[in-house]
């Protein structure tokens, strides 16, 4: 039997940067993420940490200050949540085309307005396409794991980009949950030095970071950094493998639940994939012939992974947690692309907004066609 | 002349930043940088804000810069050179630096992204005592945009943002007092510059780099593109900002104001003014108003100096 912990999902992330030490953590406070800086602070003023913690006045600074240290040759972590990564999106965007290896944990959370700090996935959409790797988690044990993989997929030299570990707010960051951890020793084995291949404090060979690129040069820079972001794919693989022969517990780019037989499968992301699998197995004790694909890398999006692992499904229905305001949701959108010419039925819905509840007995109407386009919204927004 | 070239030159005779750039005739800033970065005593790693300088240095795939250099965005620079210097410090610490590598981290950012854009973060740095030396050159307007108005364009420019027309006379509000910004930060240096002061300069900016802990320069670095003068005159314009004590030299040495060049004689602020198209359209009035705010400003100087 392992040594289980009873940490919500923000304190065993907090755990998992004690025992990859990054050498500077610049923070910025903002719910649903703040437990996990609060924890990582408490382990470096307790000397249980040994880098340096940067208290930034705004998530601006905080992306802005992890790229000066990631580039100058230091092993780099943040985290943040919804405003705080509209905020930092300017620099999200860069910190990937600068190729640095920054490791986020991104507490995901609803954007405003109107203001709320519950979850939902807009926040990750809104970055969606700034070139950076997007992991969502089911759970806190997820969330651990997930954290001592990514500075070994961001520092990858294939990849050299951003990893973000995309973690409900509140359902993951705030719930306690038994968790595992791995001993310090092996995660600091695990994860090892850090390198970048042009340190900026490498004064014998001087190099000029983040120049001017007119129409004679972006294209092409654009391109390259699209195919890091590509190579992550198998990246993420082989560094999986390596941490599930420490753990024991898969992580791959997407989790298929039941499938082998499913003749309707529900693709889903994030913490509700707990939730469906329960939905799952009772539908199926009613003999209904349902599965799950739970999408867990969503930058870059397994695309074959999905078309295999749907290929047999006679009707596929996507549960997005994030709307595209006059477009198809986020995933929805991904998942038609990737069954484009299959011939394969596809729905689907937006649940969750805001933190709204998806219960297990939600998905039966959902399989049976009952359920609205807007899973769980009131017909009346304002009831007397 | 050959007196500033042994200023910025290393000891090895390579500049750290080499000719071939494409900032404009007679444009301050290349004195201001190679000023600096002469004047360290240690090896420089330089953080640049969007603007002038960064464009006309690095058009990919060249580079002017024989130094280590890092350009992220335009509001940010004093955030990425914390970024920079926490990870130097971790680093020397854990001893993946050796411990005798002392790397001055010198920021360069126009008036724009200092005043305005990048105040926030500025102040961010600055509370938080990094050791960093940010030069801002201020040449009073956004002038790689096309000569917008800032926080740091005096009253009565005209700028393509505050034009003089028939029912205006420019900006209408004075400037920040940037410096005095960043003295509330409780900074162990400051200090007011002048890219036609070299010798002062570089005293400057060698006393910031041996500060334990974030050193502010303003400097005064003309634009003859903005400020609408002849080129081959911008020291003689620079000069007459310092000599009618529109644009004072001092420093301040943790929390002390020292005056550091005492101009002969009161000189009007007309002889600032003429010469540079974009006060062209001022009247008496105007001009009143901007040497009662010099007179001003001079005595409050002088006070804060001798107290």
């Amino acid at each position: 039997m392992p040594d289980l912990e009873l940490l919500t999902g923000g304190e065993a992330v907090a755990h998992a940067m004690r025992q990859v030490d990054p050498d500077v953590v610049p923070v910025y406070p903002i719910t649903p993420q703040t437990p996990i800086i609060q924890g990582f602070a408490k382990f470096v003023a307790d000397g249980k940490a040994h880098g340096e913690l940067i208290d930034v006045e705004s998530e601006h600074s905080a992306m802005s200050a992890a790229i000066g240290s990631a580039l100058a040759g230091a092993r780099t972590m943040t985290a943040t949540s919804s405003q705080g990564l509209a905020l930092m999106a300017e620099v999200v965007y860069i910190a990937a085309a600068m190729r640095a290896p920054i490791v986020m944990a991104l507490g995901n959370r609803a954007l405003s307005g109107p203001i709320n700090i519950h979850c939902d996935h807009s926040d990750s959409m809104l970055i969606r396409d700034s070139g950076v790797v997007q992991l969502f988690v089911e759970n806190a044990q997820e969330a651990y794991d997930m954290t001592v993989l990514a500075p070994r997929l961001a520092e990858h030299p294939d990849v050299l980009l951003p990893v973000l570990v995309c973690q409900d707010g509140f359902t993951i960051t705030h719930s306690a949950e038994p968790v595992e951890l791995l001993a310090d020793a092996a995660v600091r084995r695990f994860v090892g030095e850090y390198e970048v291949p042009h340190a900026l404090l490498d004064l014998e060979r001087p190099a000029t970071q983040g120049p001017f690129a007119m129409p004679d040069y972006y294209f092409e820079l654009r391109r390259a950094q699209v195919a890091a972001l590509e190579a992550a794919l198998r990246a993420f693989k082989d560094v999986s493998v390596e941490l599930t022969r420490l753990t024991g517990r898969p992580l791959t780019s997407v989790e298929r639940y039941r499938l082998a037989d499913a003749e309707t499968v529900v693709v889903a992301m994030g913490s509700t994939a707990g939730t469906l699998k329960e939905g799952v197995d009772a539908l199926r004790e009613d003999g209904e012939q349902v599965g799950l694909l739970r999408v867990v890398s969503f930058r870059p999006f397994p695309r074959v992974a999905v078309a295999r692992a749907l290929s047999i499904a006679r009707t596929v229905v996507v549960l997005d947690r994030a709307d595209s305001p006059g477009g198809a949701p986020p995933l929805f959108a991904e998942v038609a692309s990737a069954l484009y010419g299959s011939g394969t039925e596809l729905r689907g819905h937006v649940f969750g907004l805001g933190g709204r509840e998806l219960h297990p007995e939600d998905l039966r109407e959902i399989v049976s066609r009952e359920a609205p386009t807007y899973v769980g919204l009131r017909s009346d927004p304002c009831p007397a | 002349m050959s007196r500033l070239k042994t200023i910025v030159r290393d000891q090895h005779g390579v500049q750290p930043l080499a000719g071939g750039h494409s900032l404009c005739q007679g444009c301050g800033i290349p004195v201001v940088v190679r000023t600096v970065l002469g004047s360290l005593h240690k090896p420089a790693v330089v953080v640049n804000a969007t603007g002038c300088l960064e464009v006309a240095t690095t058009r990919f795939p060249t580079t002017a810069w024989n130094v280590p250099w890092l350009h992220v965005a335009f509001e940010n620079a004093a955030a990425v050179a914390s970024g920079v210097e926490s990870a130097q410090r971790v680093l020397r610490r854990r001893n993946g630096l050796p411990q005798e590598a002392d790397v001055a981290v010198v920021v360069f950012a126009g008036d724009g992204g200092t005043y305005d854009i990048g105040l926030q973060a500025l102040s961010g740095a600055l509370e938080r005592g990094h050791r960093l030396l940010y030069v801002c050159y201020d040449n009073e307007a956004y002038m790689n945009t096309g000569v917008q108005r800032s926080g740091a364009t005096p009253y009565g420019a005209s700028t393509t943002t505050s034009p003089a027309g028939l029912d205006s006379f420019g900006k209408a509000q004075q400037r920040k007092d940037m410096t005095a910004i960043a003295v509330a930060h409780g900074v162990p240096y400051a200090a007011q510059a002048c890219s036609a002061f070299w010798f002062d300069l570089a005293r400057k900016a060698e006393r910031g780099a041996a500060a334990d802990g974030p050193a502010f320069l303003n400097v005064l670095s003309d634009c003859p593109v903005g400020w609408g003068h002849d080129p081959r005159v911008g020291p003689r314009v620079l000069a007459s900002a310092v000599e009618t004590r529109f644009w004072p030299l001092y420093e301040i040495v943790d929390g002390e104001y020292r005056l550091t060049y005492q101009p002969r004689k009161r000189v009007p602020i007309e002889d600032w003014l003429t010469g540079q198209k974009r006060f062209a359209h001022l009247r008496q009035p105007q001009v009143a108003v901007i040497q009662r705010q010099v007179d001003a400003d001079w005595e409050k100087l002088l006070a804060r100096c001798a107290d």
